[in-house]
């Protein structure tokens, strides 16, 4: 019997069991999935949590649920990868053999690596919103805030889900407006980008809204550490930003547990081939989703696209033949605005986001890089569509590969 | 891309200024760079650039953060060296591409 292990039962984990259990003869591979935790967490709803929009139980299901019958399942933590033995030990005790091994052991925040971030004030005055706790105690925080500076800070590159940030200074503006108290709110976004995002037609875009709705924006800001007795951030070059509330994407990194089977960067990221999605130390080992390196963002699109790019692959490995696939580090984001509009944006390694129509050229109904109704509404939606179709890794009717039907090349 | 003279050779660059091949470079470049930024360059500074060359080479993508774990400079020194952009500035005075931020 050959082993298929997948480590990480989250969007990329969960999907690739979905898909590979029905491609493979259940006489000749056992596919096994192990994950330390029950709950599966809808991860882009989190984002509307602090503005009551949703709730824990919106954003919570069993992992269970997902996993496809067949698929064997271990709730467990993974001790290390044994690379050169092929095999992975629980810290239980248990030895797993594999003879192909997927990481999709995503990505985790974490503030310890901020001097001064959990600190007195963490879950007070400061809240992040990748987590369902904090997320719900900024929603408590928010109900009783009665203004001052608001301060949205990332602190280090690359974090998950790119647009967050700026989604949630606009849903703060939105939130605040209608509570009555926007001029007593001061919305800061500060960020060690040069600009709101990183590429120039969809920063143009995104600067133009945010001064449109009186938001601020300290940009190539590197934060060292937080005072917690004079509420200001501080960064390395010894610049300041006050905040009298502080919502914080902390340092990404990966799982701890690809530290200590010595596979990852300083970042606990797995290097990765950016098109294959085999690891660059070992041939049988792939990585899916947030856990590997590759130059793009840490977003479910991504491991939903690069899914059937890696579906693709893993059947040429099984059968011998060269890997055929390459993926394009196609990216699709749905950027809330407020004010019940969201704008979308659609690029890859290559092309930034331009704006045009998706995913009809022409027809839509969605635009990129505008700012409408119809694009909050597929943000809305697109939960059913994660629940039921994407988790499922049923086929959604948009290309893994990125493409130019329907966008305009535009220069400045 | 055009053709840039500097420090007596002639140069391949893009519109910011970088180089486009690494290859071209040399210190002469690197300090004539540097005085455009007004940055003058010490032993401590060319460790940190052939840091930055090596890891460029080997095709690892360049963070401000690896720097700061490269063991020659702390992140505060990085920035002491390179005042105002530390990552986009040294990368310009190392001859290799700007680093983009991947997001």
């Amino acid at each position: 019997m050959q082993k298929l292990l997948i480590l990480g039962g989250g969007t990329a984990g969960t999907m690739m069991a979905n898909k590979l259990i029905k491609a493979l003869n259940n006489e000749e591979w056992e596919i096994t999935i192990v994950d330390k935790y029950r709950t599966h967490y809808y991860q882009p709803g989190f984002l509307f949590i602090p503005f009551g929009i949703y709730n824990r139980h919106d954003v919570e299901k069993p992992k269970s649920n997902f996993f496809p019958a067949g698929v064997k399942v271990i709730y467990n933590d993974v001790d290390k990868i044994e690379p050169e033995q092929n095999q992975v030990l629980l810290d239980d005790g248990r030895v797993l053999y594999y003879n192909i091994l997927i990481i999709a052991t995503g990505t985790k925040t974490a503030p310890e690596e901020t001097p001064g971030l959990k600190d007195k004030l963490w879950m007070k005055d400061i809240f992040d919103f990748y987590t369902v706790e904090g997320a719900c105690a900024l929603q408590r925080k928010f109900k009783q805030w009665e203004g001052g500076k608001l301060v949205m800070a990332i602190t280090e590159l690359p974090y998950k889900c790119p647009v967050a940030p700026l989604e949630f200074v606009f849903l703060a503006d939105d939130y605040f407006t209608k509570k009555g108290i926007r001029d007593k709110v001061d919305i800061t976004l500060v960020t060690p980008l040069p600009g709101a995002f990183t590429k120039p037609v969809a920063t143009k875009m995104l600067s133009d809204l945010l001064k449109d709705k009186n938001i601020n924006v300290v940009s190539e800001f590197y934060i060292e550490s937080i005072d917690n007795d004079n509420k200001k951030l501080v960064s390395y070059d010894a610049k300041e930003v006050p905040f009298d509330l502080l919502t914080i994407v902390p340092v990404n990194m990966g799982d701890a547990m690809i530290e200590r089977s010595g596979l990852g960067d300083d970042l606990n990221f797995v290097p990765t081939n950016k098109h294959t999605l085999q690891s660059d130390a070992h041939q049988n080992i792939f990585v899916l989703g947030d856990a590997s390196n590759i130059p793009t963002s840490k977003a479910g699109s991504v491991a939903h696209f690069a899914s059937e790019i890696l579906f693709d692959n893993i059947i040429d490995y099984i059968e011998g033949r060269p890997l055929s696939a390459s993926f394009d580090g196609h990216a699709n984001c749905y950027i809330e605005t407020g004010f019940g509009k969201g704008a979308l944006i659609d690029f890859n390694y290559e092309t930034e986001p331009l704006p045009g129509t998706f995913p009809l050229p022409g027809i839509g109904p969605f635009g990129l890089l505008k700012n409408t109704k119809i694009n909050h509404y597929g943000k809305i939606m697109f939960r059913w569509i994660y629940w039921h179709i994407l988790l499922k890794g049923k086929e959604l009717p948009i290309d893994a590969d990125m493409s130019m039907a329907g966008k305009k090349r535009i220069s400045f | 891309m055009t053709e840039k003279l500097i420090a007596g050779k002639t140069v391949q660059v893009n519109e910011e200024g970088y180089l486009t091949d690494a290859s071209q470079w040399n210190k002469e470049i690197a300090t004539e760079i540097a005085k455009e930024l007004e940055i003058e360059l010490t032993d401590k500074h060319f460790e940190v650039l052939n840091f930055l060359r090596d890891k460029n080479a080997a095709g690892e993508p360049l963070t401000i953060r690896k720097v700061g774990k490269s063991g020659i400079v702390d992140i505060k020194g990085f920035y002491d060296l390179f005042p105002g952009g530390p990552l986009k500035y040294s990368s310009k005075i190392a001859g290799i591409p700007k680093p983009v931020s991947c997001v």
